[in-house]
């Protein structure tokens, strides 16, 4: 029933403050123009919880724990999937101005 | 072997999202980044599968079914999303961005939920279910917000409710859920599992999440929306610890933190710490007190404009979110690439918090084409102001409002602000009277140099672009 790697105590601190750590250097050096996409892909990175709920929902053993994990992977995916396709919709406009010819009329 | 299989998957993914998040944080890369990261996400969701050969003994008689649900669930919440997200338009990414992080919260509650009802997060101890609970709270607040936060955006909820005494009731009904979890932490050590306690406790949370949300006005959403995301990275974080699953440990803090840090400079660049946006209640109010603002409001043609901007040797542009209203952006970018032609220097000006969000206006001016090295920030920009000969103002307000500046009594006092003022002209297309978004009545419409072309920002660009094609 118990996964194979236990994380615990200070290992689940350092893994903490080290993730923290390289979140806080990733957005600290971005230009203003990319805030809204990176909130969007940051968004994204965090759909990883379907993976969680995929599990919760597996391992479901009663008809309560099974609905809740249904609405758990239906809220996943739909966050993994729509923060992928709304922040590659956002990138795809950025380029510079010498490959601007014919973008400028995509809608 | 599945076991390390999906270690092994969860380590690639966790380096593929790290790796796209740092390519994600310059223009260059950016595209690649989000595919980066998307590879990182469907590899992970792949091994995700193999859990099934290994359940807990009470949900092997359900294996079957419970496959199934998931293959429906993500099938759905799949195809939803997708088709969702490519239909939306540019201008309303923010609340389907406010809609998609609210189900990742919801994700993370509903981990919570099923492992606290099952027992299974009380019998691995107290830091577990400590872990569950906070994560349950905060996943359950970022749904509920998330969602309020989207109807407001979408304009499915209007204007600002406030109930009496509201910070009371807020205070009251956290520490309330607080003592429900810490009281569900402790019984369930002692193998006490309570359904209706344990239900309370995420009702409670769901309400809080309301309630914190509904009194904080539109302005004031994007920062919001923001700090949502971080709590659903936490929240995220939290279950994955609980669930001890390293990918979802990593990814929920490096996202809690770089969106805690996005969350800081939105609100610096509005100039207004974080706990104002959410205790202060500002955002909603009329400016009652306007002052005595000297000077009237002078009406300009939209061909005189576009004229003095022809004969112009430096334009800035300050684009707002009533241009992207209007659909105005590919108008206004052929506009400026005839003054291009005719050797006008045209820069754009964006404001950090022009459009809906910290970057919105960038992504919409993107989409119409305009190149990203002719947009400049606020501070690379600002200086330029005083060697323009016209700036325009398109769709924007309280970012070029000079009252931010020198009057105290304005609350919006201390916002920085586009200079246009010091322009040697400035023109602002403008749908009527009206005052901004923030109900702040803006003293550079009256100011001496500066006039107002009235009408839809559309149909002024396609007068503007007339005439001008008229000249030559």
């Amino acid at each position: 029933m118990d996964p194979v790697t236990t994380i615990t105590g200070f290992v689940a601190l350092y893994i903490f403050m080290l993730a923290a750590f390289t979140g806080y250097e990733i957005i600290g050096r971005v230009p203003a123009i990319l805030h809204t996409p990176l909130m969007s892909g940051s968004n994204f990175v965090h759909g990883i919880v379907v993976v969680g709920a995929m599990w919760a929902l597996l391992n479901a053993g009663s008809t309560l724990e099974q609905v809740i994990g249904f609405f758990g992977v239906l809220l996943g995916a739909g966050n993994a999937a729509g923060g992928y396709v709304v922040t590659e919709r956002m990138l795809e406009m950025f380029k510079p101005s010498d490959k601007r010819q014919g973008t400028a009329d995509k809608e | 072997m599945s076991q390390f299989i999906i270690e092994a998957v969860y380590f690639l993914t966790a380096l593929l999202f790290i790796y796209g998040l740092k390519r994600m944080a310059s223009p260059v890369t950016a595209r690649s980044g989000i595919l980066i990261a998307g590879i990182g996400m469907v590899l992970a969701v792949l091994a995700a599968f193999l859990y099934g050969f290994d359940v807990r003994e009470a949900a092997q008689e359900h294996l079957t079914m419970n496959v199934a649900l998931v293959l429906i669930a993500l099938g759905l919440g799949l195809g939803w999303a997708w088709y969702s997200g490519k239909k939306v338009a540019m201008t309303d990414m923010p609340q389907m961005v406010a809609l998609y992080n609210g189900m990742g919260g919801g994700a993370a509650a509903a981990i919570a939920a099923t492992e606290l009802f099952s027992g299974n997060a009380q019998s691995h101890g107290v830091v577990v279910s400590i872990l569950a609970v906070l994560g349950g709270l905060i996943g359950a607040v970022a749904l509920s917000g998330s969602l309020i936060a989207w109807a407001k955006l979408d304009g499915r909820m209007n204007g600002v409710i406030r109930l009496p005494a509201q910070q009371l009731i807020n205070l009251v009904l956290f520490l309330g859920s607080l003592a429900l979890g810490a009281y569900i932490v402790a019984s369930g050590i002692e193998g006490g599992i309570s359904f209706p306690l344990i239900a309370l406790f995420f009702i409670l949370a769901l309400i809080l999440g309301v309630l914190l949300t509904t009194p904080i006005g539109g302005a004031d959403m994007p920062v919001v929306i923001s700090l949502y995301n971080a709590f659903t990275g936490l929240a995220v974080a939290f279950e994955g610890f609980v669930l001890q699953n390293p990918a979802m440990i990593i990814a929920g803090t490096v996202v809690g933190s770089a969106g805690t840090l996005l969350t800081l400079m939105m609100a610096k660049a509005m100039n207004r710490p974080v706990s104002n946006v959410i205790f202060s209640q500002f955002g909603g109010d009329d400016g009652s007190e306007d002052g005595d603002i000297e000077g009237t409001m002078k009406p300009a043609d939209a061909s005189d404009a576009a004229i003095a901007m022809y004969y112009a040797s430096k334009v800035i542009i300050v684009p707002g979110y009533g241009l992207a209203v209007a659909q105005a952006q590919h108008k206004l970018y052929e506009f400026v690439k005839l003054l291009q032609k005719q050797g006008v220097d045209v820069a754009f000006a964006i404001h950090p918090v022009a459009g809906r969000m910290p970057g919105h206006m960038n992504v919409l001016l993107a989409e119409a084409g305009v190149p990203y090295d002719i947009i400049h920030d606020l501070e690379d920009i600002n200086e330029d102001f005083p060697q323009a000969d016209v700036a325009i103002v398109l769709g924007a307000n309280d970012v070029v409002n000079p009252a931010a500046r020198h009057r105290k009594s304005s609350p919006i006092y201390g916002m920085p602000i586009l200079n246009v003022d010091m322009a040697r002209q400035a023109y602002v297309v403008k749908r009527g009277q009206g005052k901004g978004y923030s109900g702040v009545e803006n003293e550079l419409f009256f100011a001496e140099n500066t006039s107002m072309v009235y009408g839809d920002a559309q149909k002024v660009m396609v007068q503007m672009i007339e005439a001008v094609k008229s000249l030559g």
